[in-house]
């Protein structure tokens, strides 16, 4: 028994002290690449009122010196690398956090040096990037709390976004083509269950059959169906509709009150799937048929009922998720346009410990990493030291890149529902 | 034991099976599966069809005519997949009989091309069905091997037309090897990945996907990388001395290859079956915890399968490259990898199965291109995957369907397990 306490503790302790220098390199890494190479006396304007001027109450700008900034933040780094080298913080993780956004930070002033730049916006932005990834995060819940793996994710919004494009432009009513996607994602998830539950096919199979039967679905009936009659492929898109009084709060009223309802739809549901999740009869249920179904079914819980319609309800949520790339976005279908959101919805699930909140808030993280990338593109970044322009792909990397450190870093301890995967044999 | 069995099979209840059932037993449900994937995209092919839809608005004025546009809608189809993947049988005929008069083979060459082209499409499947193959084995779901083929490709390109000045038994052999150890490498992150951390391979795989995607547009649209000076996004062509020699004359694409991927299957299952490496791996994929109870390391079971899964991979990337096409340009790869996923469970996991399987598939993609010039997308080739892929892997469903009665259970394979791993 000792030796193994002795060998945990020096994992832990090894761990820790790769943590430490991790955070150095970064804080040296903050200080080398971007201080001196920003001129002395530059400034960074970050925009805090959105776009068009008067709708919400002006407030000033954020101008930063630019050396100064990065010097504070790279020291900081410096710092909190230290303490955890010499005394260890206890949530290493929740550091980890605190210091890539530190370093993202640094990252953004340096950019930004001598230009200016739209925070508000770009926080938008992020919403908005992160919502489908949300919804992803969301559908996944629904269907891992009772214990059904849904790696379909995807192809249930591709088969969404496509369907709530062809009912849009075919009645000509947005809301008709939502229920389109809602009605897609329910019934492939539908086929989903089937598969998983009553035929115990291997859940993770039965999800690549939609996902590959939805790749191939949409992109044959696009090539043949909709290239030939445009009209079938022109729906149009959500307005946004700004609610009264809160979106003239600034900042955060154009963020927040000032969207689209399939956005609006997506911070309802992220609530309402916490409240059932947590507070109702059904939740328990649900998270009792997730954790030790036996258990459930010996008091009387209908495991299997609870499993389909907690898939299916997945399954729209999924649906819903895909409307974002056609009626929220860009107003008509194009093949595989879903571009693996739903795969790193699935990532924004576990890093969110299977939880809506927490699947949110790692939605957003993922949506920043996109929208920074955009913005980027647009600012145009150089490879610090040089003239030479940062390649785009290096920085459409970055969110796949974050995707895969934040799962090496965090699934370690996160733990899925204890009967997640596995069929449920009455006995 | 066999008292045991005896015990399950009361007097008098069944006869044993004779022997061609037994034999023909476990091809039923494969040969169900395909078929009714068939019918399923049939469906498709129809229904998308403006022809045929509009002859069904008047079904009852004119069945006939309704029926006469179905058919044709898809006998043009599925004749198109024929011609292309197996060839105009009357063109064959007429090349043998040649041949068997003059001793010309022109005429031969030209009504076998569209064999050949089935033949040398299953090479990139063979190794890929392979890699796949070996990943369920360990119970790991490797659904990176399209990024995996495309890695191999790029390293085995650059070898192709960087190094030069070695005879071709050197060449060629490096380049096959540099794309292998370069699939390798990359997904051994992921199993890397896995055994150290837990983070689930489906996700990392599909991440690592993406990055070779960006990684490739990178290396090919730079010409101080691996572009060409005119900037168009391709390598430059490789050198004649790592060519992977073409057997039947230039333009069959026919090459050596196929005979390479043949011999892989028969090394993966000598690995699997008659090693002690290889069973360790199954034994890992059949049961983590009875392996680690038995002393085997988990973790590098994950890393050595997950290794060589990719090395299997970077082989069909470096077969197409230096077989194939000779360069590597945008859409090098058209999906191999991801068919492979139906193609292994289609070949439940076993080498000569996922042979028998890769050559289902290069057959279908081969015939597919020609369906595309008849107006039939190539996409319905996923369509008939996901249906096999499905049919396979429920079997019970294909037993309704054709309401087959239940066979005595097979041992089946596991193929993934959950997150934690």
């Amino acid at each position: 028994m000792s030796v193994a306490i002795r060998d945990i503790s020096r994992a832990v302790l090894q761990r820790e002290r790769a943590m430490g220098l991790l955070f150095a390199l970064l804080g040296l890494a903050i200080i080398a690449l971007f201080g001196p190479s920003a001129e002395p006396g530059q400034q960074a304007t970050f925009v805090l009122n959105f776009g068009q001027a008067g709708k919400t109450t002006p407030i000033p700008n954020l101008v930063l010196p630019v050396r100064g900034t990065i010097y504070f933040l790279g020291l900081l780094t410096l710092f909190l690398a230290g303490f955890q080298l010499v005394r260890a913080f206890k949530a290493t993780s929740l550091i980890l956090g605190l210091i890539i956004f530190l370093s993202i930070l640094a990252f953004l002033v340096w950019v930004t040096r001598g230009k200016s730049f739209n925070l508000t916006a770009m926080l938008g932005h992020m919403l908005l990037r992160g919502a489908p990834i949300a919804l992803g995060a969301l559908s996944g819940i629904w269907c891992e709390r009772s214990a059904v793996i849904n790696i379909a994710i995807e192809g249930m919004m591709l088969s969404g976004a496509f369907a709530s494009v062809v009912v849009g432009s075919i009645t000509g009513n947005l809301y008709l083509g939502m229920l389109a996607a809602l009605l897609t994602g329910g019934i492939l998830a539908a086929l989903l269950a089937v598969l998983s539950i009553r035929f115990q096919v291997d859940q993770i199979v039965s999800g690549t059959v939609i996902n590959i039967f939805a790749a191939g679905a949409t992109s044959f009936l696009t090539a043949r169906v909709l290239v030939e009659n445009q009209a079938l492929n022109a729906s149009g898109t959500f307005r946004p509709i700004a609610i009264p009084l809160l979106s003239r709060i600034p900042v955060l009223g154009p963020i927040f009150f000032e969207t689209n309802i399939i956005i609006y739809s997506m911070l309802f549901l992220v609530v309402v799937t916490h409240i059932i999740l947590f507070y109702t009869r059904w939740g328990l249920r649900s998270r009792a048929v997730g954790e030790h179904p036996l258990a459930a079914d010996t008091l009387g819980i209908n495991v299997f009922r609870t499993r389909y319609m907690n898939v299916i309800i997945g399954g729209m949520i999924a649906g819903l998720g895909g409307t974002y790339f056609t009626l929220g976005s860009a107003g008509r279908f194009d093949e595989l346009m879903t571009a693996g959101k739903g795969f790193i919805g699935l990532a924004a699930m576990i890093f969110g410990k299977w939880t809506p909140f927490g699947g949110f808030a790692s939605s957003l993280i993922f949506g920043f990493a996109d929208s920074l990338q955009v913005k980027l593109g647009i600012l145009g970044v150089n490879i610090p030291y040089t003239a030479e322009p940062l390649p785009s792909e290096i920085l459409l990397m970055a969110p796949y890149l974050a995707t895969m450190i934040v799962l090496a870093g965090v699934v370690g301890r996160a733990i899925p529902p204890a009967a997640d995967g596995q069929p449920y044999e009455k006995q | 034991m066999a008292v045991e069995r005896e015990k399950e099979r009361p007097e008098g209840a069944e006869k044993p099976t004779p022997r061609w059932r037994r034999f023909l037993q476990p091809l039923l449900v494969p040969f169900l599966a395909i078929l009714t994937a068939f019918v399923i995209s049939g469906l498709f092919i129809i229904l998308s069809d403006m022809e045929v839809l509009s002859a069904y608005a008047n079904l009852f004025q004119d069945p006939g005519q309704a029926l006469q546009a179905t058919w044709k809608s898809v006998s043009t189809a599925y004749g198109a997949l024929f011609k292309g993947s197996i060839g105009n049988p009357s063109d064959l005929y007429r090349g043998l009989s040649a041949l068997a008069e003059t001793g010309d083979t022109t005429l031969l060459r030209k009504a076998a091309y569209p064999l050949s082209e089935s033949l040398t499409n299953s090479v990139p499947y063979i190794f890929a069905g392979l890699a796949v193959a070996l990943g369920f084995r360990c119970g790991l779901f490797n659904i990176g091997v399209e990024g995996q083929i495309l890695i191999g490709g790029l390293a085995s390109v650059w070898v192709g037309y960087n190094i030069s000045g070695l005879p071709w038994f050197i060449h060629l052999p490096l380049a096959l090897v540099v794309g292998a150890l370069a699939g390798a490498l990359w997904s051994a992150i992921a199993g890397y990945l896995k055994a150290r951390t837990g983070a689930h391979e489906v996700i990392n795989t599909i991440m690592m996907n993406y990055l070779a995607f960006r990684l490739s547009d990178l290396l090919l649209t730079d010409p101080r990388l691996m572009g060409r000076p005119t900037g168009t996004p391709m390598t430059p062509q490789i050198l004649p001395t790592a060519y992977l020699p073409r057997l039947l004359g230039s333009p069959l694409r026919f090459h050596a290859g196929f005979f390479m991927a043949l011999g892989a299957a028969a090394l993966v299952y000598w690995f699997l079956w008659k090693t002690t490496l290889g069973f360790e791996i199954r034994t890992v994929g059949a049961n983590p915890d009875a392996a680690r109870y038995a002393g085997m390391s988990v973790a590098k079971n994950f890393v050595l399968a997950m290794g060589l899964s990719g090395a299997l991979a970077g082989l069909a990337g470096a077969n197409e490259v230096l077989g194939v096409t000779h360069f590597l340009g945008g859409g090098f790869s058209p999906g191999y990898g991801f068919d492979s996923i139906a193609l292994a469970l289609l070949g439940k996991s076993h080498p000569v199965g996922v042979v028998l399987a890769a050559l289902l598939f290069g057959t279908l993609r081969a015939g597919a291109s020609t369906m595309q010039i008849k107006g039939i997308p190539i996409d319905i080739i996923q369509i008939l995957q996901a249906m096999i892929i499905m049919f396979i892997a429920a079997p019970a469903l294909v037993r309704l369907i054709y309401r087959l009665k239940v066979e005595r259970e097979v041992t089946e394979v596991v193929f993934t397990r959950g997150w934690g791993g």
